[in-house]
């Protein structure tokens, strides 16, 4: 009896520590799935907190105001777009300071380095629709440069050597002067988003490549969605079991893992050098996205058509309707909000998808606001590309930028997919 | 002009409707119909579209081939003499100019005089063209409307006709997935066998130079060593290795945690973070590898290297203190970040079909979570989770975006995740990108890259399918 009690004692003690063990080994392995997560999520934070903390600079930007003298031997009555008129207002801005230009007018070219050219337009602009202003003193605002842009919103520091910094210590001294003298304002950047895209950072807006991202969209859904819910309701509806059908099934699951740049080979081949469409344009964007879409648009619509219960098709037919008029009276209307929070869902991956667009010649600069869909335009995610590769800095801020708006659509969309399908999704 | 056609065409096909309804009224006063009015209606509205769009959708793919024939064959001898492809631009501009769009491009002296006339000549050529075009579909329109309406009778199956082509055009529907399959095999073989002809497919798939800069010269066309992919395979190869190295063990730790440990809650809370992480474009996820994680790591391994040089390990130090921005590890790392949710949320449905009773039996036994976990149901689950890592390998080998943007340009026979390396995608973008002459090996190389990425990214997808389907059978 107590020998017996003794091995129980000594396999319980064993068992103890194993059991301790095995209960370090658990909490072990449950802090590491946590950690996995933990991983995942921080990691979506930093992406998001990066971008934001790079981009929100951008909504706001610099103007600077000043009074000018339209001097009447400077400018020119009958043409005023020839008028220098970025000297007349750097001249005027050094005297104001009290600085004295050399003989070369460095000095005037620096000052020029502050202001955006686009002061010329809008000073040219004033002179032709009022052409008694001249010899009068006007007060012309226009937006700083982007360097002068940076310094203001501390992105360039003084603390940086002169030589490695792009403004030199005079022109921040300027800045400083013309700050402290209320010539400059901060204020929302409204150019951000009422302009299409320039090679001078301060003059770039995202809204051509929007409008160029919804033209492509529209295309995209006009084809893909009828398209793929019609290919999904002759699947899961009509189809007899056949060798053909199993071809087109495998067809698709598999075209829905090719990678997206080999639908961009496709678009260029296809597209632009067989058909002979315009290289870049929002349709042939749109055709190669609609593609692309199409393999989720008919998997997401299939399942959603599953979903209806055979008893629906059942009633409907034996009431007489024929095999037609119970899918299109009866099934697709029931099984429509997840169709369209399907299409909506895969519209709003199909607006963030970038390599197709690059082949089909997405990667160009294109000036101003898209009108036609069969002109070269920019889109949003190319319009990424395009800024992060650009030399100045101002357009990494812009960048960012550029893809919260991407990211707010695509929020936007997401969530009308949510909102639809909280709605109207019915559990059978 | 096209406009007020489609509008004709448009009206044509509701008055055929309206025709059709209304003459199966009259015709089956006092009788019993087969079908009623309107679906007669709709069989004459089919009868009156299709020809007319058949019509004009052929004319649409011929129209362009028979306005260059019509153009070359009165054009002046000037013109005649260009070379093809100046010629091609001088009919593009012809067209441009004839349509009151500026030129593509300033012409020299003989040509800038021709070119209003020609331009007024591929006017009218392009008018006369789509008008005709336009008239012979309203010619078919009426054909078909003749007929169809002469065979309204109230014993036509006309329900029957009509859904016979409502199916039809579902069918068309889905082939359209086919062609897509199709189109993609066409293009890229069709354009690869141009490349393959002008260099050897063995030295394509086996060559470790890759330089297609150096062949636009005419006189280096397939010179050898320029086109071998091999460093792009390793490249893309290693890329993969990091991107799977990071997201094979936290994607399933996070699913294994999710399915297995998590309350609804927290589940309901987590899923769709991942799900965002998920939708976020890869073009952000570029930015990010750019211009955060390339910089932050450089400064770390530079820092490291500084404190290493001059010390034992001084080789190393120097070696880490030019380490740049593109390195292997940047790209791949923010890949796999990218490919967490994706192999969470495949790992995830996978390890739920294991059913329960095997969960059970593990607990009854005295198991705990993690044993059960480790011995039981990852064992059960191997092939489906094996099944979803190959398709998450599949997608990482095609990614593009972040390795444009984060990853170098130089091609390079390596397995250090600290050089930089170039990938099979990167490479069809900056061939593609550059400059636009179409016929040159250099942009024929890009599809025979895309052809090897497609073929293979279909392999594993198809291996990848397999596996999770028999596995799902297995425990159906």
């Amino acid at each position: 009896m107590t020998e017996a009690t003794q091995i129980d004692g000594a396999r319980v003690n064993r068992l103890r520590a194993g059991l301790k063990r095995r209960y370090a080994r658990e909490r072990r392995f449950r802090a590491y799935g946590l950690l996995a997560i933990a991983v995942a999520v921080g990691f979506l934070l930093l992406l998001l907190g990066r971008i934001v903390e790079q981009g929100h600079t951008a909504f706001y930007t610099h103007t600077m105001t000043a009074p000018v003298y339209m001097d009447p031997a400077r400018v020119d009555r009958a043409y005023p777009q020839g008028t220098n008129f970025e000297q007349l207002v750097a001249e005027q801005q050094l005297r104001r300071l009290g600085v004295v230009d050399d003989a070369q007018g460095t000095k005037a070219s620096a000052m020029r380095g502050l202001f955006s050219s686009e002061l010329k337009f809008v000073a040219a602009e004033l002179i032709t629709r009022q052409p008694g202003l001249v010899g009068q003193t006007v007060t012309l605002s226009a937006p700083l440069s982007d360097d002068a842009d940076l310094y203001l919103k501390g992105e360039i520091s003084k603390d940086t050597p002169a030589e490695q910094r792009r403004l030199s210590d005079e022109q921040i001294a300027w800045l400083d002067r013309m700050d402290a003298g209320g010539q400059i304002a901060a204020h929302f950047n409204t150019g951000l988003f009422t302009k299409g895209d320039s090679t001078e950072p301060e003059l770039a807006g995202v809204l051509g490549a929007v409008i160029g991202s919804a033209l492509m969209l529209l295309v995209t859904a006009l084809i893909a969605i009828p398209l793929g819910v019609g290919a999904a309701v002759y699947l899961e509806e009509f189809a007899p079991r056949n060798r053909l059908t199993d071809l087109i099934e495998v067809n698709i699951n598999n075209l829905a893992a090719v990678p997206s740049i080999i639908y961009g080979l496709l678009g260029l081949a296809l597209f632009i050098n067989w058909m002979h469409l315009p290289r870049a344009s929002p349709l042939v964007g749109g055709l190669v996205l609609a593609l692309m879409a199409l393999p989720t648009i008919i998997i997401a619509t299939r399942s959603s058509l599953k979903a209806v219960p055979p008893s629906i098709r059942e009633a409907a037919l034996a009431m007489g309707a024929s095999k037609t008029q119970t899918v299109f009276q009866h099934t697709l209307p029931l099984a429509m909000p997840g169709v369209m929070t399907g299409a909506i869902i895969s519209m709003a991956h199909a607006l963030g998808e970038t390599a197709p667009l690059l082949l089909i010649g997405m990667v160009s600069f294109v000036p101003g606001l898209p009108h036609s869909l069969v002109e070269p335009t920019g889109a949003l995610p190319s319009l990424v590309y395009i800024w992060e590769n650009a030399s100045e800095r101002a357009f990494h801020e812009r960048t960012a930028a550029a893809i919260l708006v991407l990211l707010a659509f695509m929020i936007v969309m997401n969530a009308a997919a949510i909102v639809l399908r909280r709605r109207f999704e019915r559990r059978w | 002009m096209t406009w007020l056609f489609l509008l004709i065409l448009i009206a044509a096909a509701v008055a055929a409707f309206l025709g059709g309804r209304a003459l199966a009224r009259r015709r089956s006063v006092g009788v019993r119909a087969h079908s009623r009015p309107a679906q007669h209606g709709a069989w004459a509205l089919i009868w009156t579209a299709v020809p007319a769009l058949s019509v004009l959708l052929a004319a649409a793919v011929f129209a362009p081939g028979v306005e260059q024939q019509l153009m070359a064959a009165g054009a002046p001898e000037a013109v005649q003499e260009l070379e093809p492809f100046r010629r091609q631009a001088f009919y593009a501009d012809a067209a441009a100019v004839g349509a009151g769009r500026p030129a593509a491009q300033i012409w020299p002296a003989p040509y800038a005089e021709l070119l209003p006339a020609e331009g007024r000549r591929a006017a009218r050529i392009h008018l006369m063209l789509s008008l005709g075009g336009w008239v012979a579909a309203l010619l078919a329109a009426a054909l078909g409307a003749l007929y169809v309406f002469g065979r309204i009778r109230p014993d036509l199956r006309a329900r029957n006709r009509v859904e016979g082509w409502i199916v039809g055009a579902l069918f068309a529907c889905s082939a359209v997935a086919v062609l897509t399959t199709l189109g993609i095999v066409a293009s890229l073989v069709l354009d690869s066998t141009r490349f393959f002809a002008s260099v050897p497919i063995a030295e394509f798939l086996f060559g470790s130079q890759w330089s297609p800069q150096t062949a636009i010269r005419a006189d280096q066309v397939g010179s050898t060593g320029a086109f071998g992919a091999l460093p792009l395979f390793a490249g893309t190869f290693l890329i993969m290795l990091i991107a799977m190295a990071v997201a094979a063990p936290v994607g399933l730790f996070s699913a294994i945690y999710l399915s297995e440990y998590a309350g609804p809650a927290f589940r309901a809370t987590v899923k769709p973070v991942l799900e965002i992480l998920a939708g976020v474009p890869t073009v952000v996820y570029g930015f990010f590898a750019a211009l955060t994680v390339g910089p932050a790591l450089r400064g770390f391994f530079n820092g490291l290297g500084a404190l290493l040089a001059g010390g034992p390990l001084d080789p190393v130090g120097q070696y880490l203190m030019l380490v740049q921005n593109q390195m292997a590890l940047v790209a791949g790392g923010v890949m796999g970040i990218m490919l967490i949710p994706f192999v969470s949320s495949l790992s995830d449905d996978i390890i739920n079909a294991v059913p329960q009773s095997l969960r059970d039996g593990s607990y009854a036994m005295g198991a705990t979570k993690s044993e059960t976990v480790s011995r039981v149901l990852l064992p059960a689950a191997l092939p489906g989770v094996a099944g979803a890592m190959l398709l998450a390998v599949s997608r990482a080998i095609g990614e593009t975006m972040i390795v444009t943007m984060a990853a170098g340009l130089a091609a390079r026979l390596t397995l250090n995740p600290l050089d930089t390396v170039t990938t099979v995608t990167v490479q069809i973008v900056t061939l593609l990108t550059g400059d636009q002459e179409f016929d040159s090996p250099k942009t024929l190389a890009a599809f025979g890259l895309g052809l090897t990425l497609f073929v293979v990214t279909l392999l594993l997808n198809i291996v990848a399918q397999r596996i999770v389907i028999t596995y799902r059978q297995q425990y159906d």
